[in-house]
């Protein structure tokens, strides 16, 4: 019974990725998956309004099901679009990696991997050498990209990150990076990595500003 | 070509390097007693140990075990094992039984890190191996009892 609900549940989030595929004009969906270059926001004049605007677009990438999925408000990472809790139910555990018996690297290899001789409903188990979740204190579900925006600037709560040690970690993480390379199946976040690490330099560069909400 | 060991003894594995290490075990060396039950690591019942940790071999690539140590129920063994299987029996843990051979190697993992866990513990390791049966009552408590038997 358990089964048949979790395979249930897997088709009905892919149906419902589908469907909304299907209802997106093709412009927008491209548009929704690109990102604006940082050079772009140089016709706005004011430097704080640029500021913001360049945090919004870096939003794309933060508000994304794929990064907000491993930095949960609460002890269950999320999974797919739907951002549902993540099944088998899994805890965060020491140091983001699982609980005893049960942790990341029980299904989670370090790299994407296929998923063989299956229904086409799950393609690969996403992997990544560093696969964990973010810090509690890091955590992006349910808030506004201000209030991650005012996070990601607070020492007690970015990994006592400088502002030049935040640009480093979201253009060349590696983890961070495989959001855009997050296997088959799964949808990527906006952009390029390069283009975002950019955005967020250039953020850094215009004092940082945040959004009000 | 893929070497590994496979409970104790040397093999090797030249076919698709994707192929899950679960067909390679049931199919190819012929040791049946790993179950296939969703295939796409949700629910537990292809538990092995790979290099001692427990994995879901459905969803292991056979590339990516190259050099590693594989042991499935049928080459399990030491003190949490010998604990596991006696506590198993005096609970008539089973019921279909088909889900068991991944709790097995599950719950002898987690004895093996934690000789003495709580039931919240024994929750979170035992989390993905499901039990259409719902036997989870009995192999609480049989965890418990193997906990009890290695004291002394």
């Amino acid at each position: 019974m358990k089964i048949k609900l979790l395979f249930s549940g897997i088709a009905a989030n892919c149906l419902v990725v589908a469907a909304g595929a299907m209802l997106t004009p093709a412009s927008e969906a491209q548009t929704s998956n690109s990102l604006r270059s940082a050079e772009s926001f140089q016709s706005i004049s004011d430097e704080r309004a640029r500021s913001v605007a360049l945090f919004e677009e870096a939003g794309k990438v933060i508000q994304h099901p794929r990064c907000v999925n491993c930095h949960p408000a609460t002890e269950r990472p999320l999974q797919g679009m739907a951002m549902h809790l993540h099944q088998p139910p899994v805890f965060r555990g020491e140091g983001g990696m699982g609980l005893v018996g049960m942790q990341c690297n029980t299904c989670h290899s370090e790299q994407n991997t296929p998923v063989i001789g299956q229904a086409d409903t799950l393609k690969s188990i996403p992997g990544n050498p560093a696969w964990h979740l973010a810090p509690i204190e890091m955590a992006w579900e349910g808030k506004t990209l201000g209030q991650i925006c005012v996070q990601l600037k607070d020492p007690k709560r970015n990994g006592d990150k400088t502002m030049e040690e935040i640009v480093e970690h979201m253009a060349h993480d590696d983890l961070v990076g495989w959001g855009w390379q997050p296997g088959d199946g799964r949808e990527p976040v906006p952009g390029t990595q390069e283009e975002f690490g950019k955005l967020i330099q250039a953020w850094v560069n215009t004092g940082a500003a945040c959004p009000s909400s | 070509m893929v070497t590994f060991t496979l409970n104790g003894e040397q093999r090797t594995f030249d076919g698709d390097p994707d192929t899950p290490l679960l067909w390679v075990i049931r199919d190819f060396e012929k040791l049946t007693g790993t179950k296939y039950g969703c295939g796409v690591a949700q629910c537990g019942a292809c538990t092995v140990h790979l290099d001692g940790m427990p994995r879901r071999s459905c969803i292991t690539p056979i590339a990516m075990i190259d050099g590693s140590d594989v042991v499935t129920i049928e080459g399990i063994s030491g003190k949490e094992a010998e604990a596991v299987q006696a506590a198993w029996k005096g609970l008539d843990v089973p019921q279909c039984g088909y889900c068991q051979s991944g709790q097995i190697m599950s719950a002898v993992a987690l004895l093996q890190i934690l000789p003495k866990p709580t039931d919240d513990e024994i929750d979170g390791a035992m989390a993905g191996n499901l039990c259409r049966c719902a036997t989870y009552h009995r192999i609480r408590a049989a965890i418990h009892n193997a906990a009890k038997s290695m004291e002394g």
